[in-house]
């Protein structure tokens, strides 16, 4: 995969039109004739940095010949538009190639990035909070934050990705966070590096999938920073907390049947951290996101729900208005917490505002 | 049989319906121990949790369970007659799949766009979506000459293409809107976690009128046993017969998998269950299956809500677990007894 990869950057870094003319990497040619127009201005700056990559001259060989001197005929202008940019591209490019280690594997990464498509609403946050929003080419249908990524939302899907499409789009890099479909294996065969980034347990695998994307990217120092920047805030956070003096007992809600998330998941392990008791590990379960009866709800007597189907509809006033809930003490105090569902189904950097909100919501407990 | 046979079979069931009922009051994931609850059925104390949770959490879901079960039944077996084949269950002619594209085309639109309202939509869209396909089936089936001339078996081949046909658009749907599959997985299997009194309210006027107008016609399915020429030279109106029970099933049906989703293999279980303990007269068949089906149902979520307690298990899987190895062994059964 490397290597395919390897001349597939060489290849770029010598003649833009080699992806629409050569027969040599037939698979990627084939996709789409039509992009090659709008791939003109993105491979422009890739063959900008590709300069200052060490691999290009041996593989240069492996190109054919016959492209180069097709490249230089047909489309003048472009070589013309290479080599202007070069200037502002060569710091961030110091570093690399970097090697990735991500759980799909190690990936290596020749070049900075400079085409990322995210078809991960977690990955979209991380990215543009350590400053790779730049080298954000598109994102999927599903990140909506920070406003800058969703400026470049597309129809791609990170449930139902389309191969075809997100290769058409030329990236450089495209990250997910879903794999059943073996997208990282189909994009790999096209020579595009993938990196995997699967829902993570607990805040450290937060960090580390933080840590990943800024080696990826060239932004270690910025990823480095975040991390501990949300370290900090989190103990911040943890240390404002007076230790209630019973546990408190709460209830994720995931939906309106009773689906509900155990400690082993990752908004568990916020409810975790702050010292609460989890009514959802009273289930035996391996998915961490068991469905609870409503009468073992009502009967383990929550006394802080928090909402994480908002986005359904689900409000503190119809938690109230449920048949049998108004016995539930969260209810009739009114500790019904309303979670913004995306925060609380992201593993990003806001999480931090998160365990804010549960800690705010233990305190007003307390009070 | 003779009618104090009959007159056994159908007070045992009833004792069966009463005893599961008790039982399913009884127990559950939480609440009050043992028989306190039916204790507080009859005007005992309880505390405001075990009150909340045996009269506004379970109940209604015992309930609904019985009558989804008995509509459930009772529709298998009269579409059962009316076809003349044991095989048919209530969903044959396209109103599970019909339901089911209604349901889920609402998740799709996005639940948040009616949490404002009074009553969630969702059923009603449901409800029309079955009748819609059933009533696609009968005009193909009327429109080739099958119902008309008296033959059934171009109901039924239309019955699949309308169901075939829903079900990708199903299946459409839910691809563009993958973020409501789980909602959509979880309606599929049935639910009846969130049961409550206003479901049974919404669903009892359908149920009954349908329990009404079946058991009316029992005498002549019994007739139609015979041929359907036959029953035709005795007098009787088979394609009106037909049009009627089909009608007033698929309503009843309709209403039931709206607010329970779609509960699997009790239209046809528990009729031939019957049919293999009191024989195949439909004047016995039909009452005995509005008792048994609503016991069937009820110990069938009893389990689901117990088996794997404090969690659930989706009470299509409980049905389908114990129908399907129940319907092999009976087929076992009719293929040693011929």
């Amino acid at each position: 995969m490397s290597s395919r990869f390897r001349r597939f950057g060489a290849l770029l870094a010598i003649s833009l039109s080699v992806m629409a003319c050569s027969s040599d990497d037939g698979s990627t040619d084939s996709t789409s004739p039509v992009t090659s127009a709008t791939g003109v201005t993105t491979a422009g700056t890739e063959a900008s940095s590709g300069t200052t990559n060490e691999a290009e001259p041996s593989d240069a060989t492996t190109a054919p010949a016959p492209s180069v001197t097709e490249a230089g005929v047909t489309t003048p202008d472009t070589a013309a538009v290479a080599p202007t940019p070069t200037a502002d591209a060569a710091p961030p490019a110091v570093g690399f190639p970097v090697t990735v280690i991500a759980d799909n594997g190690e990936i290596v990464i020749d070049d900075r990035p400079a085409a990322i498509i995210s078809l991960s609403p977690t990955a979209t946050e991380i990215l543009f909070a350590i400053g790779a929003g730049d080298q954000v080419l598109a994102v999927d249908n599903q990140s909506n934050f920070p406003a800058e990524a969703a400026a470049k939302s597309s129809d791609l899907s990170g449930f139902e990705p389309n191969v075809e499409a997100i290769a058409g789009m030329k990236p450089d890099l495209v990250v997910i966070a879903d794999d059943t479909k073996a997208l990282s294996a189909s994009l790999g065969q096209l020579g595009i590096n993938t990196i995997y980034q699967p829902p993570v347990a607990n805040l450290d695998g937060a960090y580390v999938q933080i840590a990943q994307l800024g080696k990826a990217t060239g932004h270690d120092a910025e990823a480095e920073a975040l991390v501990l920047d949300m370290q900090s805030k989190v103990g911040e956070i943890l240390a404002g907390v007076k230790p209630p003096a019973a546990p408190v007992r709460v209830f994720h809600e995931v939906d309106n049947t009773g689906y509900s998330a155990t400690s082993a998941t990752f908004i568990g392990e916020v409810y975790t951290l702050l010292g609460l008791q989890n009514i959802a590990d009273l289930v035996e379960d391996t998915s961490g996101y068991p469905q609870l009866s409503i009468e073992r709800i009502i009967s383990a007597d929550p006394q802080i729900i928090f909402l994480g189907d908002t986005l359904y509809g689900e409000s503190k006033a119809t938690v109230a208005a449920r048949p049998g809930w108004d016995v539930i003490s969260a209810v009739k105090t009114g500790n019904v917490i309303e979670l913004d569902s995306d925060v609380a189904s992201r593993w990003g950097p806001r999480t931090v505002d998160l365990i804010r909100q549960v800690a705010d919501a233990l305190a007003a407990l307390g009070a | 049989m003779s009618t104090r046979r009959s007159r056994l079979w159908i007070i045992a069931s009833v004792v069966a319906l009463v005893v599961s009922f008790g039982l399913a009051t009884s127990i559950g994931a939480a609440g009050p121990s043992s028989w306190h609850a039916i204790r507080g059925l009859f005007g005992g104390q309880l505390d405001d949790v075990d009150r909340a949770i045996v009269f506004d959490i379970r109940l209604p879901r015992i309930v609904l369970a019985g009558l989804v079960g008995s509509m459930l039944s009772v529709a298998g077996a009269s579409y059962q007659g009316v076809f003349r084949n044991p095989l048919v269950d209530p969903y044959l002619l396209g109103v599970a799949a019909g339901a089911g594209l209604g349901a889920t085309a609402m998740f799709a639109a996005g639940r948040d766009r009616f949490a404002s309202w009074p009553v969630s939509p969702v059923p009603a869209v449901a409800f029309f979506g079955g009748l819609l396909a059933v009533a696609l089936t009968y005009a193909v089936g009327v429109a080739f000459g099958g119902a008309a001339k008296g033959s059934s078996a171009n109901l039924v081949l239309a019955g699949v293409a309308v169901t075939s046909l829903f079900t990708a658009v199903q299946t459409y749907v839910l691809q563009r809107n993958n973020d409501v599959i789980r909602e959509v997985y979880t309606w599929i299997l049935g639910r009846l976690t969130t049961a409550t009194w206003a479901d049974v309210r919404l669903v009892l006027p359908y149920v009954l009128g349908s329990f009404v107008v079946l058991l009316m016609h029992r005498r002549q399915l019994d007739l139609l046993r015979v041929g359907e020429v036959e029953a035709a030279t005795l007098g009787v109106d088979v394609a009106r017969i037909r049009l009627t029970v089909v009608i007033v099933a698929t309503l009843g049906t309709a209403a039931a998998v709206s607010v329970s989703g779609l509960i699997g293999f009790v239209g046809v279980v528990v009729p031939h269950v019957i049919r293999l303990l009191v024989g195949s007269t439909y004047r016995l068949i039909l009452p005995l299956s509005l008792v048994l089906g609503a016991t069937f149902v009820i110990v069938a979520d009893l389990l689901g809500r117990t088996l794997i307690s404090p969690a659930e298990l989706p009470i299509g899987v409980v049905t389908a677990f114990v129908g399907a190895p129940f319907f092999m062994v009976l087929l076992l059964m009719r293929r040693v007894e011929s």
